[in-house]
């Protein structure tokens, strides 16, 4: 008998099927039930009547976007200058800059916090976006390394060549060939710090709550229905676009491998 | 010149505020205080503490490391072969169905953590799969396998597509082709993706803790978060990290030496 | 005095301890076609990025239009450059990147669509504005690329092995075109390729390089009638390069045989080299009219003519075309007109080497140590060793030699093959020898000892 290779993506469609789509499916069936399984609308108006969650949506929305854009000003112009063959011709000062991401992540924020707490500094949202871009700078840094990296350098050239001066090269090409690296790095930081719950905990001494740490005490105190139309929310919120932008989730694909 | 100078001194500032936590806890780990940032003279007794498991809950510290260890190998071995024949299917399909795969493949990369821990919950309550080792495990494999998928898939495209053919054509069965001719010259992605699912499942704290149920199951990540809730962290953590940190420090030094030599023989 | 566009003067450029370019003169005259031509790493790119601006030269000057460039970035350099792999910016589409330059330099929309409307239709490629540049055959990219040079008007435009990346069909009609549109627009081209045959079908002046120096300039029918050395004896066209003796003036010796010639100057009884293209042979049905005699060892049929290998009586191989078919074993007898017989001056002799004396019996040099007849010179002198082309052998393993090398570069010479080994130092060798070898082959060098003959002691 011959199987087809095609085939062997069974499996995996399977698993997909069963680990990734069921589960969203059931966020979806949990979040419009009440807890003895009828169906109801009642656990998404209560989300919007709720100030309290609201506003802390709206906070962690912010958070999320202050720290994206944190990260891609602090980043990228890292990111250029390493792979910037003049001034960086050693690829060890990239890998320092990747090393972090090994070490555990809630170690290295409650090491951050503890340093903020010796320099006397009161734990706030000042401390949690400073603490949270340490924590996702390198995400951001990595691809838009590799795509600029991965640039052939006659674009540049060429550009030059046109007429165009280092400044307007940069505008002009670099930029735009390196917006899937961006669109990557920003996912990269953007869907963690979204969704963080132990971090901003560590960073502001519990005293900012996001948005996840709402979801995981709904879920751990058994209020699943209520837990799971809060993640559905914030699904529908990402997921409409990122999901379903396919090129963004390719470019950003691009940037990680 | 000057550009140059301001642009190594910009990369130089953020590798020292980039590291500078980790230093933190470097340099407290050789003092005895329970309180991290609080020298109370050099000592090496918390080093002396976890080598020997002295400390209070030393047992569950250790354990952590074990299963963190333990679940991030077999999360990825499982990860790297299902990902692997996923891709080499997934390669063979065309038109629509590969645009399917490919769409189903990227979800979980998508998926803030919250939303994979939190519907993986859902699937294992609704299933009443009661939760420990194995679901942590399948949650893991569920976030790795993609980007294994992702590393196989380009050494898919550069291989000559004959090459299957041409190990049957010359007897081999389609096992034998895969291990003797397809695997060696996947090899590459497939380390990678290894490497990535790996390091992925050790840093991972969010799906884990909605995965691992109430066995008491904990990995380092959880066990930080238990920790530090509880006020004050074990200082034994505080040695350990600086250990992981030197080891991964020492690795990577001794891989990029070694790629520079082989590049250098090629020149 | 005449007005050159380009005028490079004594450009030298080194990669690290690499010189790529040594002395490099080229004057271009304003609507000429140049071609830099050469074998893959001469420097003929190194040049052309010169001119543009992408490197700068360790010495020299280049002039445009008697103005020094040298510190002028490329940006501000009225060039353009049609690039190798024509480096299309993948995020704009066929109008934008043709646009690029025009926008820069703020020329109003208007202008801009007319003139990248024109230059559109100049290489055929009107109604692709909106195409995504990816989406683009080879060829297209190719007329995308040109026309994104062309219309911002440039003094010169230099073109990087532009149709290299071209199937040959593809590119014999680009070959026309670009000959075609050079001679519309009147701009200077400055064209690199390794394609000698490209070269001479489009070139106003050919500039052949061989590592790092320019062997000949001239035109198309001088390079190909008159090379000035047996590399371009070699490089351009098909050719016979064979040893020989200039008897006296108009007379020749070659392949055993006297020959008149139209060559004079070069003294009596001098070793030359001598090229005859294989279409120079003439093969006489009268054979009264020949000159010498010979046998067919091969006859293959090339479309137009016939290509003929003859063994001569005397033990030589020409290389010969002809219009018949002739059969293996056929006798004929050979003809060349004194015309078509190019005498050139021979570069060398023998191989001359600096060597160090080890010891008594022992000199270093070449990277390695070479037994030598007995000597009394003093160990640790600097003294000259030569060593004829045909007392080298060459061994199939680099450890079997006293040196070790590669083969270079091989020219077939009738009766041997001349080799040029380069050492792992860095060091030519040239070598006489029956043994068919490839080039790129790796070697070990030995040398009989009586063959190292000592020739100059050098005091200092």
């Amino acid at each position: 008998m011959k199987i087809k290779r095609s085939s062997w993506s069974l499996p995996y469609f399977i698993f997909l099927l069963l680990f990734v789509a069921l589960p969203l499916v059931l966020i979806a069936v949990y979040a419009l039930q009440d807890s003895s399984g009828r169906f109801t609308l009642d656990n998404i108006s209560r989300f919007f009547s709720d100030a309290d969650a609201l506003s802390t949506f709206a906070l962690s929305l912010e958070v999320a976007i202050e720290n994206t854009l944190i990260c891609l000003a602090l980043g990228y112009p890292a990111a250029w200058i390493l792979a910037n063959r003049k001034y960086n011709s050693s690829a060890v000062t990239i890998i320092l800059f990747i090393l972090p991401m090994w070490i555990n992540a809630l170690m290295r924020t409650l090491a951050t916090a503890e340093l903020f707490n010796m320099l006397g500094v009161t734990l706030g949202k000042g401390t949690l976006l400073f603490g949270m871009a340490y924590d996702y700078l390198p995400f951001m840094v990595y691809p838009i390394y590799n795509i600029l990296k991965k640039i052939d350098p006659s674009y540049a050239e060429a550009a030059e060549d046109l007429g165009a001066t280092p400044l307007k090269v940069f505008l002009k090409v670099t930029l735009p060939l390196s917006a899937p690296g961006i669109i990557s790095g920003v996912m990269m930081v953007f869907m963690p710090t979204v969704s963080t719950f132990a971090i901003s905990e560590f960073l502001t001494n519990s005293k900012i709550k996001l948005f996840g740490t709402i979801i995981q005490e709904n879920i751990n105190s058994s209020m699943w229905n209520y837990g799971a139309a809060l993640s559905l929310i914030m699904l529908v919120i990402i997921g409409i676009t990122t999901l379903f932008d396919n090129k963004s989730s390719s470019a950003a694909q691009e940037g990680v491998i | 010149m000057m550009k140059k100078f301001i642009a190594k001194a910009y990369i130089w500032l953020l590798l020292a505020l980039l590291y500078a936590p980790l230093l933190f806890i470097a340099v407290f780990s050789f003092t005895e205080s329970r309180v991290l940032g609080n020298w109370t003279g050099f000592s090496v007794k918390l080093y002396q503490n976890l080598f020997l498991a002295k400390m209070q809950g030393s047992a569950t510290l250790l354990s952590a490391l074990e299963n963190t260890l333990l679940i991030a190998v077999i999360a990825a071995m499982l990860s790297t072969m299902l990902g692997t024949v996923a891709a080499i299917g997934i390669f063979n399909l065309k038109g629509r169905k590969r645009q399917t795969m490919n769409l189903l493949n990227s979800i979980p990369m998508v998926n803030p953590d919250i939303i994979t821990g939190v519907s993986l919950f859902l699937l294992f309550v609704f299933l009443h799969i009661s939760q420990g080792y194995v679901t942590v495990i399948l949650a893991h494999v569920t976030f790795c396998t993609p980007y294994v998928v992702l590393s196989v898939m380009p050494r898919l495209s550069q291989m000559n597509p004959n090459i299957y053919e041409a190990a049957m054509d010359l007897g081999a069965t389609p096992f034998q082709a895969l291990v003797k001719v397809m695997v060696p010259m996947l090899r590459p992605g497939m380390v990678s993706g290894f490497m990535l699912s790996f390091t992925m499942s050790l840093d991972d704290f969010v799906v884990t803790f909605f995965t691992r149920g109430t066995i008491g199951l904990d990995t380092l990540s959880t066990y930080i978060y238990t920790d530090a809730r509880k006020g004050g962290l074990t200082p034994e953590l505080r040695p350990l990290m600086t250990l992981i940190f030197l080891i991964i420090l020492i690795l990577l030094v001794i891989i990029n030496v070694r790629q520079a030599k082989t590049q250098k023989k090629k020149v | 005095m005449e007005n050159y566009i380009i005028d490079i003067q004594h450009l030298s450029k080194s990669f690290g301890d690499k010189k790529v370019l040594r002395d490099i003169n080229i004057k271009v005259r304003k609507g000429e076609f140049v071609t830099l031509l050469g074998p893959s790493g001469c420097g003929k790119t190194t040049i052309l990025r010169l001119i543009a601006g992408f490197l700068a030269p360790n010495e020299g000057t280049i002039l445009l239009d008697g103005k020094d460039i040298g510190n002028l970035p490329p940006y501000q350099r009225p060039l353009n450059t049609v690039f190798q792999r024509y480096a299309l910016f993948p995020h704009l589409d066929v109008y934008d990147n043709i646009a690029f330059g025009l926008k820069l330099k703020n020329v109003p929309q208007k202008d801009i669509d007319a003139k990248v409307r024109k230059v559109l239709r100049l290489v055929n490629m009107e109604d692709y504005e909106e195409r995504d540049v990816d989406s683009l055959s080879g060829g297209q990219q190719q007329r995308v690329a040109i026309a994104r040079a062309l219309v911002n008007k440039p003094k010169v435009l230099l073109l990087d092995e532009p149709l290299a990346a071209l199937d040959l069909k593809m590119r014999k009609d680009m070959q026309i075109e670009l000959k075609e549109m050079h001679e519309k627009l009147g701009i200077t081209f400055v064209y690199v390729t390794h394609d000698q045959e490209e070269a001479l079908t489009l070139s106003d002046t050919i500039v052949v390089l061989n590592e790092g120096k320019i062997q000949q300039v001239g035109t198309p029918t001088d390079i190909y009638n008159e090379p000035v050395n047996s590399f371009v004896a070699d490089f351009i066209g098909d050719s016979n390069i064979l040893d020989g003796t200039m008897l006296c003036d108009r007379k020749v010796k070659f392949i055993d045989e006297e020959f008149d010639c139209v060559d004079e100057g070069f003294g009596e009884n001098t070793p030359v080299e001598v090229v005859v293209r294989p279409e120079d042979v003439n093969i006489k049905k009268d054979k009264s009219k020949a000159q010498f005699f010979g046998t067919v060892t091969s006859c293959t049929f090339k479309g137009v003519y016939y290509q003929l290998f003859i063994n001569t009586d005397k033990g030589y191989e020409l290389m010969v075309q002809d219009y018949h078919k002739f059969e293996v074993g056929d006798r004929v007898g050979m003809q060349i007109t004194p015309e078509n017989i190019q005498v050139m001056h021979k570069e060398r002799t023998c191989n001359s080497f600096k060597a160090v004396v080890v010891d008594s019996n022992h000199l270093e040099m070449l990277g390695g140590v070479f037994e030598c007849c007995k000597t009394d010179i003093e160990p640790g002198t600097k003294v000259r060793a030569e060593v004829d082309f045909d007392k080298i052998d060459l061994m199939d393993h680099q450890d079997e030699g006293s040196a070790a090398g590669q083969v270079h570069s091989i020219i077939y010479k009738g009766n041997h093959y001349h080799l040029t080994i380069l050492t792992d130092k860095r060091k030519h060798i040239f070598v006489n020898t029956n043994d068919v070898w490839d080039k790129r082959d790796l070697v070990g060098i030995r040398i009989e000892p009586k063959d190292i003959k000592i020739v100059e002691v050098n005091e200092d």
